[in-house]
C-alpha cells in the first residue's frame, strides 16, 4: 500500500468522493431540519464521514496503526458528546415540551 | 466489493436523512455503522472496527431509541410538513455544490504529499498505549467531563 501505485489510489479517490457525498448529506440534515435528535443525527453522519477518512487515509499511506488510535480516540469523543447533547436535549424537551429548534427563545436577547 | 459497500453506505444514510420517522432514522444510522465497520475491517483496521460496532451501531443506537421514546414525536401530518418546508428551502442546495465541485476539480490538490513513508509500529496497541499515552489521559478526562455532564443535566431534571 502506498501512494505511488495507481489502484490504491483509485481506492482513495473512490472513498474520497464516499467521504464528500456523506459530508453534503451530513450538512444538508443538520442545517434543513428543525427537530433537534434529526440534527444530531446529522451530526453522526458527519463523525462518520470523518472517520472514514482517516481510516482511508491510514489505508493509501500505511499508517494503518496509526489512524486506528486516531478513529479510536475520535469515537470516545463522539460518544461522550452525544451523550451530553441528548441529555441538553431531553432536557429542552422538559422546558419547551418540544423539540422544535425554533421554540426555543430562551437565551434570545 | 469496496465499490457495492460505498454504494450501500450512501444508500443507507441517504435513507437515514430522508425517512420520514425518526425511529427509522435511528435504526438507519446504526446501519450505516454497521456497513462503516465492515468498510474498516475491509481497510485492514480491525480494532478501530470493533469499536465502531460496538460503541456506534450499538450505544448510540440505544441513546437515540431511548431519546425518542422519550420525547413526544411528530405526527405524520407535521412531518410531512415540515419535509416539504425542507425542500422548498433548500432546492439551490446541489446546485451550489455542483458549482462548488466543479471549481474544487479545477484546483489541483496534491493530498497526502509530505507523510514519512512506511509503517512505523504495525500494531494500534502499542501505538494507543506506548507512543500516545496522553492521548488515553485525555480519553479518560472527556469520559469524566461526559459522565459528570450527564449526571449535572439529570439532576436539574429532577429536583424541577
Amino acid at each position: 500500500m502506498s501512494l505511488s501505485n495507481p489502484e490504491t489510489m483509485n481506492l482513495f479517490w473512490s472513498y474520497g468522493v464516499c467521504v464528500i457525498m456523506l459530508f453534503v448529506i451530513g450538512i444538508y440534515c443538520v442545517l434543513a431540519t428543525f427537530n433537534l435528535i434529526r440534527a444530531l443525527i446529522g451530526l453522526e453522519i458527519l463523525i462518520k464521514a470523518v472517520t472514514l477518512l482517516i481510516i482511508v487515509a491510514g489505508y493509501a499511506t500505511g499508517h494503518e496503526a496509526l489512524t486506528q488510535s486516531l478513529v479510536i480516540t475520535l469515537i470516545v469523543v463522539e460518544v461522550v458528546m452525544i451523550t451530553v447533547a441528548v441529555g441538553v436535549v431531553l432536557g429542552i424537551h422538559t422546558y419547551n415540551n418540544s423539540l422544535d429548534a425554533r421554540k426555543i427563545r430562551n437565551l434570545k436577547g | 466489493m469496496h465499490l457495492v459497500l460505498i454504494l450501500f453506505f450512501i444508500l443507507a444514510s441517504l435513507w437515514t436523512v430522508m425517512t420520514r420517522s425518526i425511529l427509522r432514522s435511528a435504526i438507519g444510522l446504526a446501519f450505516t455503522s454497521v456497513i462503516l465497520t465492515i468498510m474498516m475491517f475491509g481497510l485492514n483496521s480491525p480494532l478501530a472496527a470493533v469499536f465502531e460496532l460496538s460503541v456506534c451501531a450499538g450505544l448510540i443506537s440505544v441513546l437515540f431509541v431511548s431519546t425518542i421514546s422519550l420525547t413526544q414525536p411528530y405526527t405524520t401530518e407535521e412531518v410531512l410538513k415540515r419535509m416539504k418546508e425542507m425542500f422548498a428551502r433548500f432546492r439551490f442546495l446541489p446546485l451550489i455544490l455542483l458549482v462548488l465541485g466543479i471549481a474544487l476539480s479545477f484546483a489541483k490538490i496534491t493530498p497526502l504529499a509530505n507523510l514519512p513513508p512506511g509503517e512505523i509500529v504495525k500494531d494500534p496497541r502499542i501505538v494507543l498505549w506506548d507512543l500516545r499515552r496522553i492521548e488515553i489521559m485525555g480519553q479518560i478526562l472527556v469520559l469524566l467531563a461526559g459522565v459528570f455532564g450527564v449526571v449535572i443535566l439529570l439532576k436539574e431534571r429532577i429536583k424541577k
